[in-house]
């Protein structure tokens, strides 16, 4: 096995756009769930909206991309109220149901055929980056190591964990604030919140937009990086790989998903690639039992399989994510 | 729990004797009207499908004093306490506070206008420092704005004066040495006493207490009955629910007997246990009054 090949593929997809993506849509989760206790399960609408707030009024419209940057944050923006004003006032697992089926709604209308015309239907959007791709003083390819990649990955890594930094201070400098604070006394008990004056219902909801738009841009910038908004890339998978990644890193912590994207996907690309190294020179081990011989049809779910139980390892062993605070564990959350 | 009751209602302690000699005249009657009420209820009415949890004609709660609602079991005192603190909607009826209008305004704009709750089962919010409970409950905090959250410059001055404030009163509730532990690594009596001490951060004019004695062991229930005098005698109102008979006679100046739903005995603590009608409501219609009813909602 090329094992130098296998691990500088799984380092560079640690820092990678996807890595970047999924850690700011985790944040944006961070914001919902770890701070404010909101079960939203819809992640991937607010991303697909940013992706494809961007990708049609570019593609379909010839906006300049950046002219386009800021309907990422009011479409964020307006999931975030959309989804709010019914669901809010009511009980947490209610905000679950609607916000899945809204993220499939949103899925499913970016692939109708009805609106292939302006989405795209499930071969989606290209051709929307060239403002990205002028911007880019890089040319040539690179290598590190065993890794090579092109200009515009480098860039946009570059350009990614830029973002990355200035929303984690933001979040930071959020959460350490009084507004922070109200935010954080909703999850422990929203009626106590309520008893000391704070208008609940408006905080959550701040909440929700906050988290939304951060979410948004976070879809945004995949699709920027991979020069395609897809709606494959938008299914509720991405949405509990992103409470996957939350749990990994620790919940309420500002770096918690940061570090659990790369972790994340630094584990399925290792899996993946020494899964297909391991089928490809025909060296998948005899002895082990039928259900386990890894074969080209199935190592895609092997691949989840085995990736999960490693992450389902770690959260037993370490249920706090690797930064949150074991203290935490021991009080019951209601 | 037993709890020693030789001295009565302490009357002529500190500023509030005035008031206290105000209500000596007042007769025992349901509904009487106070020289100074700071919560007057009317007609108040409250249903769970066929059961009438509430149905009060009319209440007022005197400024200054210390109030008791008691009664057994299902009698609707919880209910009409989260009817009156905004936290259920009423089927008909108004209240005022303070002289306004607050009927069918929510728990939160109630808690901002200086009606202060706590909760029967404790709120202490576990996963946050005791201390940051405490900074919870200061009210007008420009830091809690979206935008002005981001500039420290605009809140940080306020935030240390709420801080100084919470310390304050830490230290007063014996609760300084656990400044920076999580609320809920606390004893269930220290919950009781940081929760009343986070309503005080808020300033309130009325403080109401959801049965603050349950759940306490002996020892701290007299420190709490303590601090409960002590607000009174600070020029706090106080309205809290209890059912414990002992507790009331030792700190309330007044009590308020209810029973299905209505208000059947008003008076002194000492007029209230040879008041036939709460007599009756105790023992003849449950037999037993530590037990209580079945029907607790």
């Amino acid at each position: 096995m090329q094992w130098d090949l296998i691990f500088s593929n799984a380092l560079y997809a640690a820092v990678a756009i996807n890595a970047i993506g999924y850690a700011l849509i985790a944040v944006g989760l961070n914001v919902h769930f770890g701070y404010t206790g909101l079960l939203n399960f819809g992640q991937a609408g607010f991303a697909a909206i940013g992706a494809y707030a961007v990708a049609v009024v570019v593609a379909q419209y010839d906006w300049s991309l950046w002219a386009a940057i800021p309907l990422i944050f009011v479409g964020g923006m307006l999931l975030g109220l959309l989804i709010g004003i019914p669901t809010l006032r009511l009980r947490a697992d209610y905000l679950a149901i609607v916000t899945i089926a809204a993220s499939e709604i949103i899925r499913l209308f970016l692939s109708s055929e009805r609106f292939r015309w302006l989405f795209g239907g499930t071969d989606g959007l290209q051709g929307f980056t060239g403002d990205m791709q002028e911007l880019n003083p890089f040319s040539g390819r690179f290598r590190v190591w065993a890794q090579s990649f092109g200009a515009y990955d480098l860039f946009m890594i570059l350009v990614g964990w830029s973002i990355v930094a200035l929303v984690s201070l933001l979040v930071y400098s959020l959460m350490r604030s009084p507004w922070g604070r109200v935010l954080r006394s909703i999850r422990e008990d929203e009626d106590a919140a309520r008893s000391l004056g704070k208008n609940v219902f408006s905080y959550k909801m701040q909440s929700l937009v906050v988290g939304g738009v951060i979410g948004a841009l976070g879809g945004a910038v995949i699709a920027i990086g991979n020069r395609a908004a897809q709606p494959g890339n938008y299914s509720t998978t991405l949405t509990f790989f992103a409470y996957t990644i939350l749990i990994l890193g620790g919940v309420a912590r500002v770096k918690g998903p940061i570090i659990g994207a790369m972790i994340f996907w630094f584990t399925i690309t290792l899996v993946d690639n020494v899964l297909a190294e391991a089928v490809r020179t025909d060296s998948v081990p005899e002895w082990l039992p039928s259900w386990l011989q890894v074969t080209d049809s199935n190592f895609g779910q092997v691949k989840f399989i085995i990736a999960g139980s490693a992450l389902a390892l770690l959260v037993v062993f370490r249920p706090q994510g690797i930064f949150g605070d074991r203290r935490e564990q021991v009080f019951d959350v209601r | 729990m037993s709890v020693d009751h030789t001295d009565d209602a302490d009357v002529g302690a500190g500023p509030p004797a005035a008031i206290l000699r105000r209500l000596e005249g007042l007769p025992h009657e349901v509904g009487v009207a106070k020289p100074d009420p700071i919560l007057v209820a009317d007609s108040v009415h409250r249903q769970f499908g066929g059961l009438v949890a509430v149905d009060v004609d009319h209440v007022e709660i005197q400024r200054g004093v210390i109030t008791a609602l008691i009664g057994p079991n299902g009698a609707g005192k919880t209910t009409f306490f989260n009817l009156l603190t905004g936290f259920d909607e009423p089927d008909r009826g108004r209240w005022t506070f303070d002289g306004d209008d607050v009927t069918g305004r929510s728990g939160y704009k109630l808690a901002r206008s200086g009606m202060v709750r706590t909760f029967q089962l404790t709120k202490s919010l576990s996963r946050m420092s005791v201390i940051e409970n405490m900074k919870l409950g200061a009210q007008s905090q420009r830091g809690e704005r979206f935008w002005s959250s981001l500039m420290p410059l605009a809140w940080k001055a306020q935030e240390k004066e709420n801080e100084e404030r919470a310390e304050a009163l830490l230290e007063r509730f014996r609760l300084d040495h656990m400044r920076d532990e999580f609320a809920g690594s606390l004893s269930g009596g220290q919950r009781k006493l940081l929760e009343l001490a986070r309503a005080l951060m808020a300033d309130p004019h009325l403080i109401m207490l959801d049965e603050p004695m349950a759940g306490v062991n002996p020892a701290l229930t007299q420190s709490l009955l303590g601090h409960i005098k002590s607000l009174r005698d600070e020029g706090h109102t106080v309205l809290f629910v209890e059912h414990d008979m002992d507790v009331v006679h030792d700190i309330s100046d007044w009590v308020v007997v209810m029973a299905e739903g209505q208000v059947i005995a008003e008076g002194p603590p000492e007029s209230i246990g040879t008041n036939q009608e709460v007599i009756d409501a105790y023992l003849g219609a449950h037999h037993d009054l530590d037990l209580g009813g079945s029907d607790e909602r």
